[in-house]
């Protein structure tokens, strides 16, 4: 057997360096090419851009020198169309924001309104339980595709399918509670749509048993495989102050050592009254990002279980007829209440004037919602401040230095998604 | 919740106070605070010293990360734009807003990515979706659009139905980075194995460049603007 030879790995950028003034310069033919950058075109249908985004990659050799992220062909004028409707029109818009957390967004967004009706606070106990635990799930099921990406990008595709497996459980709980796998729509402004239904709640316990199994299963095949981390290991270096700089949020902002999860900072919902803890990366690569992204799921699983042991009982909905509609039975048969409702779906929910911020610690980051209202049934603005947007608008200072096949492990681990980004 | 409310009510109060701080420093400059929802707006009456106010902000009072740049159409009102600023610091926990207001007429306002890297994103989309141009903003280009187009969707004029464009079914798309090059294949030919470039014959190649070039011609022709970078010079 041939001896075990050390391969010396140098910095991308020194290499680069090497090769402009290397010995190869001698050669008159060669000469020529020293300067001509090629430009690639990664997207806006490529498999690791998980969407449509596209990059205009400037390299020398294989080395990346000038990133350009194009951004916008997902883009379906959202801000507008909230503009035009009722505040509860909206609801399944945000369905479509961040499509693989859409219980998450769909909390966000009430939230945001209820805020602006200040109503926030006075939401039944129930209520604000079973939105957490929508909010988990949403976690859970979008970092088990982040993970499940980053590994099928980097070619190991068992982790894919492990974790897709676990989703599609995911999506049966959703389907049962909401009545859709994927548009869930299942908040109302000052509740939900329904509640839990029959036997979901033991159903979900199950679910919790096995998606434990699931990731440890998941950390087998990623955490220790040398293929993984050599690839991972080192690669996207965030520092902190560019973390803050370029205003990075969620998991990829944690995972350069900041300790920022809006859940403990701001609590809303009944975040203050569960126990988790915030998991931190510690050099800001891509492999502190996946590792975050594990640890986060067991915490979130951590967080249903507590909520399942405490959920109250009692109704679901503020008991105030001028923001949820009321009964349908009783609509029917009294007059009020059909009044109630007549003007509840004709001109939506009568906000006051005013102007609200509210910041939800989504799968991806931060999702902002920024309400300016003018009074009555529609936002005169809402703009929604999307994690994967910002997060992003970091790619051509982290991408530069790096070889061409590092900008998908970068990708994968950044976890974004386009309809969120686009709007 | 009671107790959450009062719990938060410490933070309020930090709130206020660095709303006062900021105040304080700046005089007229700054009007407000105004309160709504336990959240602190501040108005800026000149646009132009928003950098100046941000680098206060962050520097003394610890705001270090910019959440988020909004624009608010007052169609009808005058002056007609207003920006708002999403302040956050990871030191003090506390949100705050900054707004100005930018005339009809002028639109444009200098740039905080001098204070803020992450404003560089916020700041095109506001100049793509409300056409407010942001002075000395390092590549202020369309974002969430397509490089021509001719309106500003968020504006209130602007009708939810869209307005049809008059620009040519290749607006948005650009010929590819290198093409006519050795390793990229040429749209629009007959078939894949027309278009795979390891199976390309030159003469082909720049038939079909010249091709491309007519009909950029013809574009510019019909429309008074061609698309795209310069013309592809065809590969020796």
């Amino acid at each position: 057997m041939a001896d075990v030879q050390e391969i010396k790995f140098k910095e991308p950028m020194a290499r680069t360096a090497e090769a402009l003034d290397g010995s190869c310069a001698a050669n008159g033919e060669l000469e020529e090419l020293h300067g001509d950058k090629m430009v690639l075109n990664m997207g806006p249908s490529h498999p690791s851009t998980h969407g449509v985004l596209r990059i205009i990659l400037e390299l020398d050799g294989e080395i990346i020198t000038k990133a350009t992220p194009d951004v916008g062909y997902l883009h379906r004028g959202d801000e507008k169309i909230a503009e035009n409707m009722t505040y509860t029109q909206f609801i399944p818009y945000t369905d479509r924001l961040d499509y693989l957390a859409p219980l998450a967004n769909n909390v966000a967004y009430a939230l945001a309104v209820e805020k602006l009706l200040g109503i926030d606070t006075q939401l039944p106990p129930r209520c604000q339980y079973i939105r957490v635990i929508c909010c988990e799930l949403a976690r859970i099921s979008s970092h088990l595709l982040g993970v499940g990406a980053l590994a099928i990008d980097l070619g190991a595709m068992t982790v894919f399918l492990l974790t897709f497996t676990e989703r599609e459980k995911i999506y049966n709980l959703c389907e049962s509670l909401t009545g859709a796998r994927f548009t869930t729509s299942y908040t109302r402004i000052g509740g939900l749509s329904r509640d839990l239904p029959p036997g979901w709640v033991e159903q979900c316990r199950k679910f919790l048993k096995e998606v434990v199994v699931n990731i440890d299963e998941t950390e087998t095949l990623l955490t220790r495989n040398r293929i993984f981390v050599d690839r991972t290991q080192g690669v996207g270096v965030i520092s902190k102050e560019d973390a803050v700089d370029y205003g990075l949020t969620g998991p990829n902002f944690r995972g350069s050592g900041l300790d920022h999860d809006l859940r403990k900072t701001q609590p809303y919902l009944v975040y203050d009254k569960l126990e988790f803890d915030v998991p931190l990366g510690t050099t800001g690569d891509s492999y502190d990002r996946y590792l975050l992204r594990m640890e986060e799921m067991r915490q979130s699983v951590k967080i249903l279980h507590q909520c399942l042991d405490k959920l109250p009982g009692g109704p679901v909905n503020v008991p105030d007829m001028k923001i949820v509609l009321p009964p349908k039975d009783r609509v029917l048969t009294r007059m009020e209440e059909l009044i109630h409702h007549f003007i509840n779906v004709t001109q939506g929910v009568n906000a006051p004037a005013g102007e609200i911020y509210f910041g939800h610690e989504n799968p991806k980051g931060e999702l902002g919602f920024y309400i300016y209202s003018k009074g009555g049934g529609t936002p005169h603005r809402l703009k929604i401040r999307a994690p994967s947007f910002v997060n992003l608008s970091i790619l051509p200072k982290l991408l530069p230095g790096h070889m061409v096949s590092d900008v998908v492990a970068i990708l994968g681990s950044f976890d974004f998604v386009m309809g969120e980004c686009d709007r | 919740m009671a107790q959450a409310e009062t719990k938060t009510s410490p933070r309020v109060e930090k709130t206020a106070d660095l709303a006062r701080r900021l105040k304080d420093q700046f005089g007229d400059l700054i009007s407000g605070p105004e309160e709504f929802r336990a959240e602190f707006s501040l108005k800026v009456a000149d646009a132009e010293r928003v950098p100046e106010v941000c680098q206060f902000a962050k520097k003394e009072l610890g705001f270090d990360f910019l959440v988020d740049i909004s624009s608010i159409d007052n169609y009808g009102d005058d002056p007609r734009f207003t920006i708002v600023y999403h302040l956050y610091g990871y030191g003090h926990l506390c949100y705050l807003r900054l707004k100005t207001d930018v005339s009809e007429e002028k639109a444009e306002l200098p740039t905080v990515t001098t204070v803020w890297r992450t404003a560089d994103w916020h700041e095109r989309e506001i100049y793509d979706m409300m056409g407010v141009r942001f002075r000395g903003h390092p590549d202020l280009r369309r974002i969430l659009m397509w490089e021509g187009y001719p309106y500003f969707p968020l504006r209130k004029d602007f009708p939810l139905s869209g307005r049809p464009t008059e620009l040519p079914d290749v607006a948005f798309t650009e010929p590819a980075p290198m093409a006519g090059g050795p390793f990229v294949t040429i749209a629009g030919g007959k078939d894949t194995v027309a278009r795979e470039p390891r199976v390309r014959i030159p003469e082909t190649d720049s038939l079909e460049t010249n091709a491309r070039l007519e009909r950029r011609r013809d574009i510019k022709e019909a429309h008074g603007k061609a698309y795209g970078p310069g013309p592809i010079e065809p590969r020796k």
